[in-house]
């Protein structure tokens, strides 16, 4: 086991960290965008006008890629992963920044594809009462919270290595 | 900070001023109509459903002219023209065109019908069409294709599934009318259906030969004409090339009127006006001569109203306040940076009866929180910039797309302000720079700190600012009750709640758990630690008896009460919400400086700069983009959840007075 850690490196453990940061969370959100904007798509088929409101509620789902691409950012450039003049992580090292990477990879794929769903109910509150626009994008808010709170522990967690 | 005082007011005049009265009304757009009969017998309602559907069906022919006149002769518009509201026009003017309306609706009619022309035109180019298509495979027959033969022979024209050969006609023939003996066939032409072939026999062999060929698969054309194809398809030519010129000119006719353009949009909305006048003219009751309206109008224009209409129109108006049970309409005012809000609260829901109006307050913490969520100096400059030149470029844009536009400036303004604070311009554009480009490292220094090099420092000025916001919540649920006069409530679900959560924060402190985020022990004298200890005790011993108050048996209301303390960890998850504005200010700065990492890639050279400016430009918008988003939802959620979840309810009905309903023109008041 340890022979195992030993041979992929602290910085492949790190780099692993990040690639799960992206990889999660981008297909969370890709899946959430995807499914908001077949719903979208439906909608604007009937009544091109409502184009804006529904783009602002498919793109909601959107975010946790973005928070994933964020951790790995912050997690490559931090331990000078990223463009080579890197430092030599240590195998427990390595792990704790994988660590710190998993809540925004995993909380944000789930919490990307749940929104995605909300966000398809939201679009139908927009295609039967679009002035209820306000209320409508509340919802798929509100699921976003979690992966903010993700966001927030990864984010935290990364410094202290 | 209000909501408007409604009055109920009530008209009764003659019958003869009916129409001035209304028209004057509407003009006002002072007064939403509202009629309650108690009883509504001895009264009689006109009945205007014919009128108003007539006028609303001319305003629909207008309106279907202007269309049909956009797609012949389209109006060059500039970027701006959608912001930029509906046209000023004078009452003179717009009475001139409501004079020459009958002029008009013709012109309107006229446009449609030259439309509908060219539609038939269109479609009898494309049944033209068709049969030129139908007749190509018969342009080497010098007869027509009905042509039946001579006295003596018979011609059989038709056609015959599949590629055939002359030889395979023949054979066919040989095969199954061995006694015909003179006969020619001519293979017309060929595809990859049918053949096309015509055969001549003697009139006594007809009958055979056509069994033998059918047989074989041959078929008579569906349609035959009596017209030698050639000159056949030079007369559909010619047929054609008239309905294009006819299409041509019926097109020029119609452009010819796009000078009438703004006299349409007038009178579309003449009739739009009119159908509203008429709608109410059916509401209201009337008897041989005299009518009554009853509505609501905002208090200060009561008396303007009450001294116009029984001075101008002798009219009996009176007014009186709104009664307990009625819910009148809301109409909010606020000052001029506060009402650009009001467009955020309406879409969670207007103050319901009773309510204050809490547009002040969420207007300043709007602006405060969505600064600090997007927090970068040059995405705030450039979003108050494009806004405050949309605002002065477009003075006449719609009232509620200006309010918009007026709260995203501010809201630039705030981004700008925290972008400053945070030491972040387009992320660490400058730093990146002047490395790459020019070999030493300059950066523009935070004036207060880097939230990315001490994230836990802002987190806890998020936690703050969101234990200010929610006490600000708190505190107007407080005002209300006081000013309603329930002190019981004030105490109990107001004083209660502020003495436990200051003494609990009060405790934390001083503690070590919080000098082990905060980096710094914080000491407080012992009396103060005693006062907090006591001031959370007696607010939860407070809340526990107190909050089930309305309940009569004292075990169901302890278990109420200890229910209600349990709330308290909805306060715990509210403020760790605010955490938000943290990630998402990060957000902002990472994603920045990602998009100007790989822009400057390409290093110290002319394609590396050519590079990055693409890159810088196409990274920064979508950022804008994205970010801006963010912010603005999670700052309505911030609002929506934490803020209103302490005070406010909503459901209150926007007032929609009688008024002036136009969609292409604004007519200018006169005074």
């Amino acid at each position: 086991m340890a022979a195992m850690l030993e041979m992929i490196g602290g910085n492949g453990w790190a780099l692993l960290g990040a690639a799960l940061a992206v990889i999660l969370a981008g297909c969370g959100s890709a899946y959430g965008v995807g499914v908001a904007g077949q719903a979208a798509c439906g909608v604007v088929t009937e009544d091109p006008g409502k184009f804006a409101q529904v783009l602002i509620l498919q793109l909601l789902p959107g975010t946790q890629g973005i928070y994933g691409l964020l951790i790995a950012f912050v997690a490559l450039s931090r331990y000078g992963l990223l463009g080579g003049a890197g430092m030599e992580l240590t195998v427990a090292q390595g792990l704790m920044v994988l660590a710190a990477c998993l809540p925004i990879g995993i909380v944000g794929l789930i919490s990307a594809r749940h929104q995605g769903k909300t966000a398809v109910a939201a679009i139908g509150i927009v295609a039967k009462k679009p002035d209820q626009f306000g209320k409508a994008m509340l919802f798929p808010a509100m699921v976003e919270t979690y992966a903010i709170l993700a966001l927030l522990i990864s984010i935290l967690a990364l410094p202290t290595i | 900070m209000a909501v408007l005082q409604m009055q109920r007011i009530s008209i009764c005049a003659m019958k003869k001023n009916r129409k001035a009265i209304l028209e004057r009304l509407q003009e006002l757009g002072a007064m939403e109509i509202d009629i309650q009969l108690e009883d509504d017998s001895g009264y009689r309602k006109k009945d205007v459903s014919n009128s108003k559907a007539t006028f609303e069906k001319q305003a629909q022919t207008a309106d279907h002219a202007l269309e049909i006149l956009q797609e012949y002769a389209p109006e060059k518009t500039g970027l701006l023209a959608s912001l930029n509201g509906k046209p000023l026009i004078g009452r003179d003017q717009f009475t001139k065109a409501a004079k020459g309306q009958d002029n008009y609706v013709e012109t309107a009619r006229r446009i449609v019908a030259l439309d509908k022309q060219i539609a038939e035109q269109k479609a009898n180019i494309q049944k033209l069409q068709n049969q030129m298509e139908a007749l190509v495979p018969w342009m080497a027959l010098t007869v027509p294709v009905s042509y039946s033969g001579t006295r003596k022979t018979s011609v059989l024209i038709g056609t015959m599934a599949g590629t055939q050969s002359l030889e395979g006609v023949y054979g066919l023939l040989a095969k199954s009318a061995p006694e015909v003996d003179a006969l020619d066939v001519q293979i017309i032409s060929a595809d990859k259906d049918y053949t096309y072939l015509a055969v001549v026999c003697l009139n006594r062999d007809v009958q055979a030969v056509e069994e033998a060929l059918r047989a074989g698969g041959f078929a008579k054309p569906a349609q035959s004409v009596n017209k030698v194809p050639a000159e056949y398809q030079k007369e559909l030519q010619a047929e054609m090339d008239e309905a294009i010129r006819q299409i041509e000119a019926l097109q020029k006719e119609i452009v010819d009127c796009a000078g009438s353009r703004q006299d349409l949009r007038m009178v579309s909305d003449y009739y739009r006006i009119r159908a509203e006048k008429y709608e109410i003219l059916g509401k209201i009751p009337q008897t041989k001569n005299t009518f009554a309206l009853s509505g609501y109008v905002p208090a200060y224009q009561a008396d303007q109203v009450v001294r116009e209409f029984s001075e101008k129109y002798d009219a009996v108006v009176e007014t009186e306040q709104i009664r307990e049970e009625e819910a009148p309409p809301v109409l909010l005012r606020n000052n001029s940076f506060s009402e650009s809000v009001e467009g955020v609260l309406a879409s969670f829901g207007l103050p319901g009866k009773g309510e204050m109006d809490p547009t002040f307050f969420t207007s300043i913490f709007y602006v405060f929180l969505f600064g600090l969520m997007l927090s970068d100096a040059a995405y705030g400059l450039i979003v108050a910039l494009a806004c405050g030149i949309l605002l002065v470029k477009c003075p006449r844009m719609a009232t509620n797309l200006r309010k918009s536009i007026k709260l995203f400036f501010w809201c630039g303004l705030s981004t700008l302000f925290w972008g400053v604070m945070f030491g972040g311009y387009f992320g660490d554009v400058v730093d990146v720079v002047s490395e790459v480009f020019f070999g030493h490292k300059v950066s523009i220094p935070a004036l207060w700190f880097v939230p990315l090099n001490d994230p836990m420092r802002l987190l806890l000025y998020s936690m703050l600012f969101g234990v200010i916001h929610l006490f600000t919540g708190l505190a107007l649920k407080g005002y209300m009750c006081i000013r309603d006069g329930k002190y019981m409530d004030f105490l109990c679900d107001c004083v209660l709640w502020f003495l436990l959560l200051l003494g609990l924060i009060g405790m934390l402190l001083p503690t070590e758990l919080f000098a082990g985020i905060a980096g710094q022990q914080i000491y407080f004298p012992e009396a103060l630690k005693a006062a907090t200890k006591w001031m959370a005790i007696i607010g939860a011993a407070g809340i526990v008896l107190m909050s089930g108050r309305a309940n009569k048996n004292f075990g169901v209301r302890i278990a109420l009460g200890a229910y209600d303390l349990y709330g308290m960890t909805s306060w715990l998850s509210d403020v760790l919400s605010y955490s938000r504005l943290l990630a998402l200010g990060l957000a902002t700065g990472v994603i920045a400086s990602v998009v100007n990492q790989m822009g400057s890639m390409g290093g110290r050279s002319v394609i590396g700069v050519i590079l990055f400016i693409v890159v810088f430009l196409i990274g920064h918008t979508f950022n804008i983009g994205i970010n801006l988003l963010g912010a603005y939802v999670h700052t309505c959620r911030l609002q929506y959840v934490e803020f209103f979840g302490k005070f406010y309810e909503g459901g209150g009905k926007a007032f929609e007075p009688f008024m002036l309903k136009t969609k292409y023109v604004d007519i200018k008041e006169e005074n």
